[in-house]
């Protein structure tokens, strides 16, 4: 069944006004896919992953679908979106290290929010265990506080906890950015095996790192200022990207590992537009070596090839 | 949030982040409303003398009288008049509290950034000396002091309590310090030979103003309880009047017994609205500079 | 966990050896000669005076060079020895303090713990309706910030001389002698029961802010941001937040008890109370430095103790200390 999300839109507030993160999403993910999510540092990426599960008092929904399962979730309402938390839609959160109560040993904290959840926590001790096994964690950890591990093992423990309840779908946002080369492709690792394993039926892997992307998802999609710009199978998109973004950020990306990030893309002039008040069209126009006239109308995102789409008029 | 880092613009940051502190300073009810109570008794102090002008403590009026018309705030059992000592004890309680509070503060300031910044041995030995003036009770240690000193007057009593409150600034400061000190313009400063005290100066101070000024007053507050304190116990100025003298004196006379209580209110009415206004004050600012603590 | 009392203790020691050599060096390196100001304050006979100068010289010891002189104050000050009370006609100034002592206690500790356990709940839930949090902040910042003594007076006049529900000064009626009898017990309650409100009231109104101020922080900490994303239910997630949150208010209970110290010793005034402070204001309106030293050291001995129970209920709460992290403050 998979994830539907249809013209999503979630703007934050703030003094000077909304900033339109999320500007009319439009993406599917299907079942057992592994969706690589990528795109500058403020494109709204972190945004789109959040409002899926838990959008906050500084977030405002304002208008768009998601249905996961054929279930449509209340993503703006708070105490109804609870009781699919976890069960339905779970998240790796970006701050993964602080992520555990500091005063409650792990495993008493994980009982706890089992038992707030309606699961009886002896009947998940084994599993639990199993899975601990696989990341590589001993059953130990359970009777330690959260400062007694290295951030590694927090990250660890926390994709465990995350996917307990065996959830369709799985965020994990910015899982990798604070690890270093090696513990990130373990991660990565990992997060392929929770799949296979079928700890999750789906996954979103929002990352700045594209290196990351390539070793871990099926397809990938682009976002620039609030939008998707593209969405292709991981090879085709790397080998044969259609969006004049998509191809900036391709060839600038000097080597496997370099986060485009910090390199600010030094191949495209220009920076990205205000969320604030986003010019009209296509948003990437002002910086785009092929804009014209027509691109002052804002190009659908439609499918060019199968599973492959693009918001462009020029690449159709 | 990666979401608001890059789309908003950047230029013109300092100016626009001074907009935007005027913008809820003057937005903030918290903030307006302290500001407005502290200015009314800063009036009366300033112009206390004018509006009722000689000495507070002179024998004026009839002996307890009530509240009236000629005698705003009534008087005391042998005739003085309350509204007097009041305005003028105002002015002690100001004053106490800005010159308490600032050499509380300088003094914590220092002693903070040093410690911040120098780290090691200077460290441990001004966070040991941090942590022993913190544990003794400031108000044992001034009682201990200022009762062998025959004549004392607001000046030095101000400057004993500040001497003795700095320790919880110090402590605070030091952290702030501590990091900000891993940031990398106090690096780029510290690595090019710059001074200690111009990096400290010109780097990370005017980075804290805002936690600075916070700090003061706290401290401002502080020092205006500390000496009410003292007034009460018998060891607050030797001459003049206070709103703590007032207190003492009120009870020391039964004002409580008599149902006197034009004597004992006003002033514990007015040192709670001044440091209820600075405390209050305090959590407005703060929630100007800590956004995620403002009212949504 | 070892280093970490080791450190407090030696902070405690050293601060116990600065608060006596303080209190030793006050009259003697105080400008002028406090002989002859004690002297000078009183009105003494003057053929008398020779002889009270020397008095005094000997009770100070002030002929004997400075080094002998600190050792002598030592060695008196650990056999316990703290000289006599001028004003309670030559008794020992630790008997006097011994005497007072139980009051001053009988009165702060219940008030400490009781205000602390009720601000600190009611702080937690005012942070979570708003009606409640609308009337508890102005309220808790109009407690904290009265002075101690002016609340005394308040609470004194309202309750005990305009309502006459509880009797306004003393520890106990004056027509009754201390005895172990059902009616001179409800005779010490109902004396006790004004300062103790009166103290009470204060130190709620800040507990009652601070935790109400931590738990908003705490809610918006990323560990709890996680329970939320995992569905718990805000029971939980509130569960989570006390624990934490209580845990500044463990080390502002120590911070704090300097001012809270001196607000008894002036409550204790207003109503006439017969603790340390009462004895304070004797002392000094009586210029009795003995007793005034006595009372000094016995606050600053209290003070130690006090701090250090803090940081053993601190090591209970908090398990980073215990698993060899530092933690907390110092």
């Amino acid at each position: 069944m998979g994830l539907e999300v249809t013209d999503l839109r979630v703007y934050y507030r703030t003094l000077a006004g909304d900033v339109k993160a999320l500007d009319g999403v439009t993406v599917a993910v299907a079942e057992g896919e592994i969706m690589g999510l990528a795109g500058e540092s403020g494109c709204g990426k972190s945004t789109f992953g959040n409002s899926l599960i838990r959008i906050d008092g500084r977030m405002r929904h304002v208008g768009g679908r998601v249905i996961l399962d054929g279930i449509e979730l209340p993503i703006a309402d708070g105490d109804a979106m609870r009781e699919f938390r976890y069960k339905l839609v779970s998240i790796i959160p970006q701050y993964a290290m602080s992520a555990l109560n500091p005063t409650r040993r792990i495993g008493r904290m994980i009982d706890e929010l089992l038992e707030s959840r309606g699961v009886r926590h002896q009947e998940l001790r084994t599993e639990l265990r199993r899975r601990l096994l696989l990341v590589g964690l001993p059953e130990a950890v359970l009777g330690r506080y959260p400062i007694e591990l290295s951030g590694g093992m927090k990250q660890r423990v926390v994709m465990v906890i995350s996917t307990l309840l065996d959830p369709s779908l799985l965020i994990a946002d910015e899982i990798t950015s604070a690890l270093d080369v090696s513990t990130q492709k373990a991660v990565s690792q990992t997060l392929v095996q929770f799949r296979d394993e079928g700890f999750v039926r789906s996954m979103i892997v929002v990352t700045h790192d594209v290196s990351i992307l390539y070793q871990v998802s099926d397809t990938l999609a682009i976002m620039y200022a609030g939008r998707l710009a593209e969405k292709a199978p991981t090879e085709e998109l790397m080998e044969r990207p259609l969006h004049p973004y998509t191809r900036l950020l391709i060839s600038s990306l000097p080597e496997m590992g370099v986060r485009f990030e910090e390199e600010r893309l030094a191949g495209i002039p220009g920076a990205p537009p205000s969320l604030l008040n986003p010019p009209t069209g296509c948003r990437f126009r002002t910086r785009c070596p092929l804009a014209d006239a027509v691109c002052e109308e804002q190009p659908p995102f439609v499918e060019v090839a199968p599973g492959h789409a693009v918001a462009c008029w020029k690449a159709t | 949030m990666t979401a608001l880092a890059g789309p908003i613009p950047k230029a013109g940051e300092s100016v626009g982040r001074a907009r935007e502190v005027r913008y809820f300073v003057l937005r903030s009810r918290k903030i307006l409303i302290s500001a407005v109570i502290l200015a009314v008794f800063l009036v009366l102090a300033v112009l206390g003398p004018a509006l009722r002008p000689g000495d507070p403590n002179a024998f004026v009026g009839p002996l307890g009288a009530p509240p009236s018309s000629e005698w705003w705030f009534g008087t005391t059992t042998f005739g003085q008049d309350v509204f007097a000592q009041f305005l003028y004890g105002l002015g002690s309680t100001f004053l106490v509290g800005l010159a308490g509070g600032g050499i509380a503060a300088l003094i914590g300031v220092t002693v903070g950034f040093v410690a911040g910044y120098r780290g090691g041995i200077t460290d441990e030995v001004l966070n040991m000396l941090t942590n022993i003036v913190l544990v003794i009770p400031t108000i044992a240690l001034l009682v201990v002091v200022t009762a062998f000193f025959k004549a004392r007057g607001i000046v030095v009593e101000a400057a004993f309590i500040g001497l003795t409150s700095w320790p919880w600034a110090a402590r605070a400061i030091r952290a702030q310090t501590f990091s900000l000190n891993a940031r990398e313009f106090v690096d780029l400063a510290r690595i090019s030979g710059v001074p200690s005290w111009r990096v400290i100066f010109g780097e990370i101070a005017p980075n804290m103003s805002s936690y600075l000024f916070m700090t003061f007053i706290l401290l401002f507050g502080g020092s205006i309880l500390i000496a009410a304190s003292l007034d009460f116990i018998g060891l607050g100025p030797t001459a003049g009047v206070s709103l703590g003298l007032m207190m003492y004196n009120s009870v020391a006379w039964s004002a409580l017994q008599l149902g006197m209580w034009w004597w004992f209110v006003p002033p514990g009415v007015a040192i709670t609205a001044i440091v209820g206004a600075l405390y209050v004050m305090n959590v407005g600012l703060d929630e100007i500079f800590n956004p995620r603590l403002r009212e949504s | 966990m070892r280093r970490y009392f080791g450190r407090k203790l030696l902070i405690y020691g050293l601060t116990f050896f600065v608060a006596a050599t303080i209190n030793w060096m006050i009259p003697r390196f105080m400008p002028g000669d406090p002989v002859q100001s004690l002297l000078s304050r009183h009105q003494v006979a003057p053929e008398a005076v020779p002889h009270l100068i020397a008095y005094y010289n000997a009770l100070f010891g002030l002929d004997q060079p400075l080094w002998q002189q600190y050792l002598n104050f030592w060695g008196s000050l650990l056999n316990g020895d703290l000289g006599r009370s001028v004003y309670q006609s030559g008794r020992p100034v630790t008997e006097v303090i011994l005497a007072a002592l139980p009051y001053t206690l009988g009165l702060l500790i219940p008030a400490i713990l009781l205000s602390w356990w009720a601000g600190n709940k009611f702080g937690a839930i005012a942070a979570r309706r708003r009606y409640l949090d609308n009337a508890v902040l102005p309220i808790g910042y109009i407690l904290s910030a009265a002075p101690y003594m002016w609340l005394a007076i308040m609470v004194a006049w309202i309750l005990g001389s305009v309502l006459r529900i509880f009797p306004i000064s003393g520890g106990y009626s004056y027509a009754l002698e201390p005895s172990l009898t059902w009616a001179f017990a409800v005779d010490l309650f109902a004396h006790w029961v004004m300062p103790f409100l009166s103290l009470f009231m204060v130190m709620f109104g800040g507990w009652a802010i601070g935790m109400r101020n931590m738990i908003i922080y705490e809610l918006d900490a990323d560990y709890s941001r996680y329970l939320d994303a995992l569905g718990a239910p805000s029971g939980l997630v509130r569960r989570y937040a006390f624990r934490n949150a209580v845990l500044p208010q463990v080390t502002g209970l120590a911070l704090q008890l300097g001012v809270i110290v001196a607000g008894a010793l002036v409550t204790e005034i207003v109503f006439s109370y017969p603790g340390l402070g009462k004895l304070l204001l004797a002392a000094v309106q009586n210029e009795d430095y003995f007793l005034l030293q006595g009372i000094f050291l016995f606050v600053i001995i209290g003070t130690l103790i006090a701090n250090f129970l803090v940081d053993i209920a601190y090591v209970l709460l908090d398990p980073r200390t215990r698993v060899g992290m530092s933690g907390g403050s110092a």
